[in-house]
Formats: C-alpha cells, sequence, structure tokens
C-alpha cells in the first residue's frame, strides 16, 4: 500500500532513519514486487526521458491548431540578450518549461508529470538545476522519487486529473511535485519537503482547467511556467525556515474539497474560463472549418 | 491504485495522455487480441474522443497502436502514412455508442483467413484503458497484467478445463472473470494470472473441444 499521508510516511522514515524518497522506493518494490535496483534503473530512464525530451524542442514546430510551439524559442533568445527581469536561472526555468509544454502539444515524447499537460513543470525545476550546478545525477533520481512520492499521495487523497479537479489537481500537483523534490535536492528535511509541497499546492489552489478548443496547448503551456516558478518560491521558502501552517495532508485535502465544489465548465471541458472567452470561440470556428 | 510510474509517467508521445497515449494503447491491445496487424480496420469515435480527437491525435495514436507502435512511439503522428506504406487499410469515424465512457474507442479488425474481431475499450487517463467489449460481448480488462482470453462455448466444465491446465502448469491465478452473450452460446473467460502462460498450455487449451479461441497478453 502507498503512502495515504505525509504524516504516515514521516513516520516511517523518523523511525527507520531514512530519507523521504528511500521510503518511497521502498514502497515502490513491496507495491509492485521489484528489486531496488530494477525500480531505480526504472526512475533513471523517467530521467533520462525527460532530458531527451527537453534536448529534442524545435523551435520551428508549431502544434495542428498553430496556437503554440515558438514559445521556448523566443524565450531562449530573449534570455541570450541578458536582461530579462527575472535573472539568467530564473530564465532557463522559464524556457525549459515553455519547451516541454510546446513537445507535448507538438506530439514530441514526452514524460508525464503528472500528466502530460503539466508535463514542464517537474523537469522545468530539476533539469535546468542539473545543468545548472554541479550535481550528482543520483541526487536528481532521488528527486524524482520525491516528485513521485508525493504525486501519489495527491492521487490518493484526492486527484491528478483536470477533469476530476481543474488545472489545481495537474499544474498545482506538478508545482507541489517540483517544489518537493528540488527542496530534496538542496538538502531539505522530511519535514521542509512536506512544507514546500504544502505552500506550492495553496499558491495554486482553485486554478481552473480551462483549454481553448479542448486542447491542451492554451492556457496549459503557459501554465507550466507558472508551476514551475511557484514551485521555486515554495521551495525557498520553506529551506529558509518558512513553515506551511496547514499540514500539506490537510492542504491536499482542502484542494480536493475545492474541486469537488468547481463547476464542471471549469474542468476540462473547454467551455468555461478562457476557453468560454470570445476568442477561443474564433479559436474553435477556425479549426473546424480546417478539418 | 496508482504505481509511481502511473504518476511520474508513461513516458508518451503528447499531447494527452487520455486521448492520445490511451488510444495508442487501446490499438496496441485490438493488434494484440485480433493477433495480427488488419488488413482492414474500421474505427468509431464516441464522446470526448469524436469532439476533440483531431486536435488531440487520438486518430493518429489509435492507427500507430494498431501498426503495432507503443504510446512513446515517435512516429505516432505519421501513423497514416505509415499504414499506407504497410497496406493496412482504414476508415474513422465519430460514432454515438449508447451507455459508454465518454473516451470510447470501437475498432472492428479485418484480415484474409481469419475471424472479423470487434473490440470496444475506452481511456481512462494517465494513459491506461479498460477493454469493454469483445465481438460484443461484455469483458472488462486492462491488459496492464498478464491476461488470458478465451472464446467457448457456454457449456459445463470449460471453465474446469482453463483452471486445470493452469493448475498443471503452475500458474496463479490473480482474477477471473466470465462472460456470456446468451445461454449455451458463445461465452468469454478473462483470466489474469501472475505467471507468462506458456505455449504448450496455450496448445493444450486450444485443442480442446468447445474452446473456439485462445489469446494471452502479456503484461504491458
Amino acid at each position: 500500500m502507498s503512502y495515504r499521508s505525509m504524516e504516515e510516511a514521516q513516520e516511517r522514515c523518523e523511525k527507520e532513519g531514512i530519507e523521504f524518497w528511500k521510503a518511497v522506493q521502498m514502497e515502490d518494490g513491496d507495491e509492485r514486487g521489484v528489486s531496488e535496483e530494477d525500480s531505480w534503473k526504472e526512475m533513471k530512464h523517467m530521467w533520462h526521458a525527460m532530458l531527451d525530451s527537453l534536448d529534442s524542442y524545435d523551435p520551428e514546430l508549431m502544434s495542428g491548431s498553430r496556437m503554440v510551439g515558438r514559445e521556448g524559442g523566443l524565450m531562449d533568445a530573449y534570455r541570450e540578450r541578458q536582461d530579462t527581469l527575472c535573472g539568467d536561472f530564473m530564465a532557463k526555468v522559464m524556457g525549459n518549461a515553455l519547451k516541454m509544454g510546446c513537445n507535448n502539444a507538438c506530439m514530441k515524447r514526452i514524460v508525464a508529470a503528472p500528466t502530460a499537460g503539466a508535463c514542464g513543470v517537474v523537469p522545468a525545476v530539476l533539469v535546468t538545476y542539473y545543468r545548472e550546478y554541479d550535481v550528482p545525477e543520483e541526487k536528481m533520481v532521488e528527486a524524482l522519487y520525491v516528485a513521485a512520492g508525493i504525486g501519489q499521495i495527491i492521487a490518493n487523497r484526492a486527484y491528478l486529473a483536470g477533469a476530476s479537479g481543474g488545472c489545481q489537481a495537474e499544474i498545482g500537483s506538478g508545482s507541489g511535485m517540483a517544489a518537493s523534490a528540488i527542496c530534496h535536492v538542496k538538502g531539505g528535511s522530511t519535514a521542509q519537503i512536506g512544507h514546500a509541497c504544502a505552500m506550492a499546492l495553496k499558491n495554486l489552489m482553485g486554478l481552473v482547467c480551462d483549454p481553448v478548443g479542448g486542447l491542451v496547448e492554451v492556457p496549459c503551456v503557459k501554465r507550466n511556467v507558472g508551476g514551475a516558478f511557484n514551485a521555486i518560491a515554495a521551495a525557498d521558502m520553506s529551506l529558509a525556515g518558512i513553515e506551511s501552517q496547514i499540514p500539506v495532508d490537510q492542504v491536499i485535502d482542502a484542494m480536493k474539497e475545492v474541486g469537488d465544489k468547481m463547476d464542471v465548465s471549469l474542468r476540462e471541458t473547454g467551455a468555461g474560463g478562457v476557453a468560454g472567452s470570445p476568442r477561443a470561440a474564433e479559436v474553435v470556428a477556425r479549426m473546424n472549418m480546417k478539418s | 491504485m496508482a504505481s509511481i510510474f502511473d504518476i511520474l509517467g508513461p513516458v508518451m508521445v503528447g499531447p494527452s495522455s487520455s486521448h492520445t497515449a490511451g488510444a495508442a494503447r487501446i490499438g496496441m491491445i485490438a493488434r494484440q487480441l485480433f493477433g495480427r496487424q488488419p488488413e482492414k480496420a474500421a474505427v468509431y469515435l464516441h464522446g470526448s474522443f469524436a469532439a476533440t480527437g483531431k486536435g488531440h491525435g487520438t486518430d493518429k495514436a489509435l492507427i500507430a497502436g494498431l501498426l503495432g507502435m507503443r504510446p512513446d512511439d515517435m512516429r505516432i503522428p505519421d501513423s497514416f502514412q505509415i499504414a499506407q506504406e504497410e497496406g493496412m487499410e482504414f476508415t474513422i469515424s465519430p460514432k454515438d455508442i449508447r451507455e459508454a465512457h465518454p473516451n470510447t474507442a470501437q475498432i472492428i479488425m479485418e484480415a484474409e483467413g481469419v475471424n472479423t474481431m470487434t473490440i470496444q475499450a475506452y481511456s481512462i487517463g494517465g494513459g491506461r484503458i479498460r477493454v469493454c467489449k469483445v465481438d460484443g460481448i461484455d469483458v472488462d480488462f486492462s491488459g496492464e497484467s498478464n491476461t488470458l482470453i478465451i472464446r467457448n462455448v457456454d457449456e459445463p466444465g470449460r471453465i474446469t478445463d482453463v483452471t486445470g491446465a493452469l493448475s498443471k502448469a503452475r500458474i496463479n491465478i490473480a482474477t477471473m472473470q466470465v462472460f456470456r452473450e446468451k445461454r449455451g452460446g458463445s461465452a468469454i473467460m478473462v483470466v489474469e494470472t501472475d505467471q507468462v502462460v506458456p505455449k504448450e498450455t496455450m496448445d493444450e487449451l486450444q485443442s480442446k473441444e468447445g474452446i473456439i479461441r485462445v489469446k494471452f497478453l502479456h503484461a504491458n
């Protein structure tokens, strides 16, 4: 049985004197009947798939609807002019989040984390950090266990699908996972990993899923940037010693309550939010004409 | 219960785990159930698959699956072209299927010398699927475990034939479901097993009277 709460996972970590990522890996081994080595190999494959996907980005490619595709290239060019507001590292995070989102929209290979629409958040944070600083690859694979373990707790208590709980469940969960993962890379404790996730989730609580034309393009691609920035902010807060006043398990429960109350037009139906705007209607009409 | 690799993963071709990866998987499982690449395939899309399938590449992914591609195959966007090169004819049309899940596909597969087969399946998100009908008979399986699918005549003794053969081969049954069209008609057994069912056991089952067709899907 996977962890149903961060509290339960943290108790095990303290009792057995292990790190959170290890507790997740051990649970995976028990649940699927695989060895730690095999589980590690599989996770390392996910890591490499993220690196490969980022490198496969093609700034000339556009999605079928032609709404997205070039954003990653534009951000790279802007960053190279060294005049960004947010600084070089964050501009790289932004560029990588956009590239993954564009890759997904353009039918390239990505790693769902936790979903395809939110696939840019975790790699934008982790891969950018890995390539910027001298971190052993093992640490990044550990971080993916942290991300997956957090995502699993969210899945067990709430949900990860926009159709079920809005974008807070997709980009929000991705952001919580990325915050916890990078917190681990920076040496955060299990408690700090929990606080990072809690703060990231709270900041995106209530986010609706409103894809224009039902496509995973607008606003999804750019929301990966929001999720990645938010993750880094939440991790930095936690590493600074700032704590979430509401425990992470209760934040996840609150997220579920909010998602349950969310109108169906705001849950991946392509009806409400920006999907319901006049411009979205024009885009849909244009697409229907083409097909 | 979702494993950590359902959370972080699958590795897949975008843009949607339900509408693209799940669709490719439906095609792939359908092909495996058919036992070969169809020469002709008629694909019907229901609900959200019909409404937003084109923008999500659902159509291309289903055809890719029928061509044997996995959900992470980079050739998925080019599947129509590849089907043409490999001589697989196909049609894709919307269809309103009563009481079906919003992400449902129905696939009719034909090839020279084998019986036509109709599969209905739906995508539940995260790239996972359920097969819900085989040749019009209700079933329910995912293909994530080793799965033995047996078409048989609805008559006494056929279940014992199957459990006996599996027991002899020291194969543990994880789940077992039996379905039938009508009393004394055509029936289907879906048996999920912990071990891989060896060829000898498959042959033994295939040779028994009252057992029409035996298919084994490796856990994938």
